[in-house]
């Protein structure tokens, strides 16, 4: 047997996806990225191998993605996240048209054909206003875990509107409505909304056309998918994978050079060159 | 033709392009440090025409603005305007000038004069704004010439209709006040037979530069419409009317003719053929480039070309037996041509996509022209309704590295050629 692997070397978080011939996952993992992205790189990597009970020899092809994609010193390759996410959201959910990939530092909208291509794609310039690092900032200013934010958000009855999504100001907005005696789930599901509706945004620029999946850490997130649902009025293709998307379209093209190294298509190295 | 001559034609227009710019910018300089007159003027309608009859050194601060930007200093005059008291968000070529201004004409390549008088259009709405400047730090004449632009797209008024030659008169009563203004500034009479040797050298360099660009619709490309395109524009512009001008585009028309018939392309193999549209990033402007020559990409044209040499790839030649008429008439399509390919840009993209056979368009809007970045998203819009050719928007500024960020720059443009690359490869799989 013979396997293919995406490492995502992301601004928060580190992901490696392992797949085989029939392009089935059967390693992954996640880590911190933290300073030495390197490292990261080669231990999520390890971990993943590890998981799936793999040899590195078996490995025949590696791509790296991600803003770190290029420090994958193992890798043969690099792809953009963009075009991985939008690889691997359509081999997931076939019918999907529309990507929103929500990560640490940036939002994504990426319409997508049916064979995976990129038509268009749209990201927030720049400042990371209206992205998980608000959530993050907004969790550290409640003192609640990360992963309590959405449970927490959808208990709210009275919700507010929170004019600002920008990272810098999260900790003086959210302290500004405590003070004002709101309670934290109205507050979370008010920052929750804003920034379903910024990411809806982006999405318009695009265009949003049915299926639309939702990939990134944040995806994770009940309150988010909630919150951009209503914003869109349509359901999202969410799975367990969504945190992994980007990882797993790295192995997507990995797995193409792969097969390509056995039947080889004339152009195939155009695509990578 | 021999491997000489390939020596000495193929990037001879670079050499002498950047010769010829150093010279201008000496000239500048020997003219701040003697007291000498200078008239400040714009890309955009510069008039350089009736200047150069008066002898007038013509300084473009919107060139000396980038050139502060490409020399790596930009923020230090950038910064000194805005401690005097500009917003971030103001034009980073006006805050540029007036950091230069504030420290007394103090630039990278040379010292520059005090204006005697500046000459502008309304071309751009901060050109107005800017020379209001000049006139209250060195109480200078001003001269605004309001050239009427398209009323509508697609509906421009030409020789023999009323309202064109409405419009022509309007101009050419503006051009002879600016005549008499000269006069008053230089103390000198106009020298009809002088304008008329000016004029013949501007046809000659218009001629020239028109064949210039329309010889890269070869394959492959002969010249970088971005990178190597500057160059040419800085001699367009500074040495418009001129002798020197003249002489430098027939010889840039004779390397581009050679390169063509030879096959020789640009320094890259190239893969997909691109146009620009908007202003380059000239904070990291080599690299810029790069992010797309990495991949195979060579810009063959861009809007920059057309709108910052003020119109005058159009080629229009003036008639020298009515030359003062001749040039309200220039200066009217020429300039109105430089408004269009901000305003009323798309169906000409189009045209020039098709021509130049291009795989892919970029919009560059930068944060601090909203004259040129406004309509981008809703002509690319268009573009792609109309023609679905690929295009991509990245953001960034032409002066200010404060938002310039290259990682996220080179994100986009990698995803770019990535759905370039597959777009290719289904369709040779197709075909």
């Amino acid at each position: 047997m013979s396997y293919a692997a995406g490492v995502d070397v992301g601004s928060t978080q580190t992901k490696a996806i392992v797949i085989d011939e029939h392009r089935n996952i059967v390693g992954r993992s996640l880590l911190d990225t933290g300073a030495n992205v390197v490292k990261a790189a080669e231990s999520s990597y390890v971990a993943a191998l590890k998981q799936g009970n793999i040899d590195e020899e078996e490995v025949e092809y590696v791509v790296g993605t991600g803003y770190g994609r290029y420090r994958v010193t193992f890798g043969n390759t690099q792809v953009t996240e963009i075009s991985c996410h939008g690889r691997g959201a359509v081999h997931l959910f076939p019918n999907t048209r529309t990507v929103v990939d929500m990560g640490g530092q940036d939002t994504k909208a990426i319409a997508v054909s049916a064979d995976g291509e990129i038509n268009d794609f749209c990201m927030n310039d720049k400042c990371a206003a209206g992205t998980g690092r608000f959530l993050g900032a907004a969790a550290a200013a409640l003192d609640i875990p990360l992963g309590e934010l959405g449970p927490v958000s959808l208990q709210s009855t009275k919700p507010i509107k929170i004019s600002t999504t920008c990272t810098v100001f999260a900790e003086s907005e959210v302290l500004a409505w405590i003070g004002k005696g709101k309670k934290i789930e109205d507050i979370l599901w008010g920052v929750h909304q804003s920034i379903a509706s910024r990411s809806a945004g982006l999405m318009r620029r695009v265009g949003i056309e049915d299926e639309i999946t939702f990939t990134g850490g944040v995806s994770r997130n009940a309150g988010m998918v909630k919150a951009l649902e209503e914003r869109l009025g349509k359901k999202l293709n969410i799975s367990e994978e969504c945190h992994y998307m980007g990882a797993l379209g790295a192995a997507l093209f990995a797995h193409d050079h792969v097969m390509a190294g056995r039947a080889p298509v004339a152009s195939t190295a155009e695509v990578t060159s | 033709m021999t491997t000489q001559s390939t020596q000495d034609l193929v990037g001879r227009g670079n050499r002498e392009g950047a010769a010829l710019f150093r010279d201008w910018f000496a000239e500048l300089d020997a003219t701040a440090r003697n007291g000498g007159k200078s008239a400040y003027v714009f890309v955009m309608g510069s008039i350089n025409e009736i200047l150069k009859t008066f002898d007038l050194p013509v300084v473009f601060p919107e060139i000396n603005s980038l050139q502060t930007a490409v020399r790596r200093v930009a923020h230090e005059y950038l910064e000194e305007a805005e401690d005097y008291g500009y917003s971030p968000d103001i034009c980073g070529y006006v805050k540029a000038d007036v950091g230069m201004q504030l420290r007394g004409g103090e630039h990278p390549m040379g010292q520059i004069p005090v204006p005697s008088m500046s000459v502008l259009t309304n071309a751009c709405n901060t050109y107005i704004k800017w020379a209001e400047i000049w006139e209250r730090m060195y109480d200078i004449p001003t001269f605004t010439i309001d050239v009427p632009g398209t009323r509508q797209s697609g509906t421009q008024t030409w020789q023999g209709d009323s309202d064109f030659e409405a419009d022509r008169k309007y101009v050419e009563t503006q051009l002879r006040e600016l005549i008499t203004l000269c006069e008053e500034v230089t103390g000198k009479k106009f020298d009809i037979d002088k304008f008329r040797q000016v004029l013949t050298y501007a046809n000659t360099m218009s001629r020239s530069w028109k064949r210039v660009l329309e010889l890269n619709a070869s394959k492959p490309s002969l010249f970088n419409a971005l990178t190597d395109g500057t160059i040419f524009l800085g001699v367009a512009n500074g040495f418009r009317g001129t002798q020197e001008g003249a002489e430098y585009f027939e010889r840039l028309a004779e390397e581009m003719e050679y390169k063509a018939a030879n096959g020789i392309g640009q320094a890259i193999e190239e893969k997909y053929r691109l146009l620009f549209v908007g202003v380059p990033c000239y904070p990291i402007f080599r690299r810029f480039n790069e992010l797309f020559t990495d991949w195979g990409g060579s810009f063959v044209n861009s809007t920059y070309l057309w709108f910052a040499s003020g119109g005058t790839n159009r080629g229009f030649e003036y008639d020298l037996a009515d030359p003062v008429a001749s040039l309200a008439e220039g200066v009217l399509i020429s300039v109105r041509d430089a408004m269009d390919s901000m305003f009323h840009q798309s169906e000409v993209l189009a045209d020039m996509a098709r021509e130049f056979d291009v795989d892919g368009v970029i919009y560059h809007p930068i944060k601090s022209c909203r004259t040129v970045s406004t309509g981008l998203a809703d002509g690319r819009r268009h573009l792609t309704k109309e023609s679905g050719i690929p295009s991509l928007f990245i953001e960034s500024d032409m002066m200010d590295r404060r938002v310039v960020s290259e990682a996220q720059m080179k994100n986009r443009i990698d995803a770019f050629f990535e759905g370039l690359a597959s777009r290719r490869l289904a369709a040779g799989v197709q075909g």
